[in-house]
C-alpha cells in the first residue's frame, strides 16, 4: 500500500516537472518560429501550389501553427473564402492539432525518437491522404454559403515585427498555453499515475492488451469525444504502455483525443453541413485505427 | 465612430481594448467600443488570428496587440 502511494507520487511529481519544463522550453522556441508563419502568410504560400504538393505543404505548415483546435474555424473560413481547395484546407486542419513540434519532442522524451518520428510521418500521411480524399469527393456544396462570401483580409504583420516583439510573443505564448492547459496536464498525469500503480495489469490487458484485436478500436473511439491536448494525453499513454498496452493502441488514443473532440466538432458544424462533417470524422477515425494496427504489428521494431 | 475588438475574451483582446480606450482618450474622441466574441462573427471580418481591431466595420489590424500610439495613427486615418 505504502509502496503504491509512493509509486504514484513519484510518477506524478516526476512527470509534472518533466512535462512543464519541456512544455515551457518547447512552446517558447516553437512560438518564435511560428511568428514567421502567420496564417495569412501560410495561406499565400498554399495558394501558389496545386495538387498533392499543396496538400503535403499544408500538412507540413499545419505542424507550425498554434496548438489549439479553437483556431480551426477562423482558419477554415479564411482559407476557404480565399479560394483554397477543400482538400488543402482539410490537410491543414487534420495536421494542425495532430502533429506539432512540441508534441514530437515530448513523445521522443517519453518513448523514443523512432516512435516520435514515426508518429510525425504517419500523422502527415493521414493529413495528406485525408485532405486529398475529402477534396476528391467534391463536397464544396456541403460548406455553409456564408463561408465563401466572407471577406478576405490580408493584414500581414510579418514584415513589421521586430526580433524583440517575436521574443515577447513567444513568452506570451508560453504563459498563455501553460495557463490554458495546466489543469488538463495535471489531470492527465493524475490518471497516468493512477493507471501506473492502482489498476491491475490484468484488467488493462483484458481490455486494451496487445492480444486483443479490438484494443485499437476501443482506444480510438473512446478518445474521439475527449477534449484535451497532447500534453495532457501523453502521461496516460505512457502509463498504458508501461502496463503492456501496444504502442499502436496508445498512439491511436493520443491521435483521436487530439485530432477530434466534441468542442471542435460542434464548432465545425457551424461552417460545414452534416454530411461533410460526418465524412471528415469518419476519414480521420478510420485513418487513426489503421495507423494503430500498423504500429501494433510493427511494435517490435520500435521499442 | 464605431470600434470593435475581435477576440474570444482572451487576455490579449482585453489588452487591445485597454490600449484602444487609451488611444481614443488621447485623441479626444469618444467612440463606441464593442467586443465581438463569437468565432463565426469574428471570421466574418476575414480575421484568422485574434485579436483583431475593426474601425467603422473595416478590419485594420489582426494577430497582435497594437500599442496605443499605433491605434492613435489608425484612428487619425479613419
Amino acid at each position: 500500500m505504502a509502496n503504491r502511494v509512493a509509486g504514484s507520487v513519484h510518477f506524478f511529481i516526476y512527470d509534472v516537472i518533466k512535462i512543464f519544463i519541456l512544455l515551457s522550453v518547447l512552446i517558447f522556441s516553437i512560438s518564435y518560429v511560428q511568428s514567421y508563419f502567420p496564417p495569412e502568410r501560410t495561406r499565400r504560400i498554399l495558394g501558389q501550389r496545386k495538387g498533392v504538393g499543396a496538400n503535403t505543404l499544408a500538412a507540413f505548415l499545419g505542424t507550425l501553427t498554434p496548438f489549439c483546435s479553437c483556431s480551426s474555424i477562423p482558419l477554415f473560413i479564411g482559407f476557404t473564402s480565399a479560394g483554397l481547395p477543400l482538400s488543402v484546407t482539410f490537410s491543414f486542419l487534420i495536421s494542425s492539432p495532430l502533429v506539432d513540434l512540441a508534441s514530437v519532442i515530448l513523445l521522443a522524451s517519453i518513448f523514443n525518437w523512432t516512435i516520435a518520428l514515426s508518429y510525425v510521418v504517419v500523422g502527415l500521411i493521414l493529413a495528406v491522404l485525408g485532405g486529398t480524399l475529402i477534396g476528391s469527393l467534391r463536397l464544396e456544396s456541403q460548406v455553409e454559403a456564408f463561408v465563401f462570401q466572407s471577406p478576405v483580409s490580408d493584414h500581414d504583420n510579418d514584415g513589421k515585427i521586430s526580433r524583440e516583439e517575436r521574443l515577447i510573443y513567444a513568452r506570451e505564448q508560453v504563459l498563455d498555453i501553460v495557463h490554458r492547459v495546466w489543469l488538463f496536464v495535471l489531470i492527465g498525469i493524475g490518471i497516468g499515475a493512477a493507471i501506473h500503480n492502482w489498476i491491475p495489469e490484468s484488467c488493462i490487458a483484458s481490455t486494451l492488451g496487445q492480444d486483443r484485436w479490438r484494443s485499437v478500436f476501443v482506444a480510438t473511439v473512446a478518445g474521439v469525444p475527449m477534449y484535451a491536448d497532447i500534453f495532457g494525453t501523453l502521461p496516460i499513454a505512457e502509463a498504458l504502455v508501461q502496463k503492456g498496452v501496444g504502442v499502436g493502441t496508445a498512439l491511436a488514443f493520443i491521435m483521436s483525443v487530439t485530432a477530434l473532440s466534441l468542442p471542435s466538432v460542434i464548432m465545425l458544424k457551424r461552417v460545414v453541413k452534416l454530411p461533410l462533417l460526418v465524412i471528415f470524422i469518419a476519414i480521420v477515425t478510420v485513418g487513426i485505427i489503421v495507423i494503430g494496427y500498423v504500429f501494433n504489428s510493427a511494435s517490435q521494431l520500435l521499442i | 465612430m464605431n470600434i470593435k475588438i475581435l477576440g474570444s475574451g482572451c487576455k490579449k483582446c482585453l489588452a487591445l481594448a485597454d490600449n484602444t480606450k487609451a488611444a481614443a482618450e488621447t485623441a479626444g474622441i469618444d467612440p463606441q467600443i464593442d467586443k465581438v466574441t463569437d468565432v463565426v462573427a469574428i471570421a466574418g471580418y476575414g480575421l484568422m488570428s485574434t485579436p483583431g481591431l475593426v474601425i467603422d466595420e473595416k478590419l485594420v489590424a489582426s494577430g497582435r496587440v497594437l500599442k496605443a500610439v499605433e491605434i492613435g495613427k489608425l484612428l487619425a486615418k479613419a
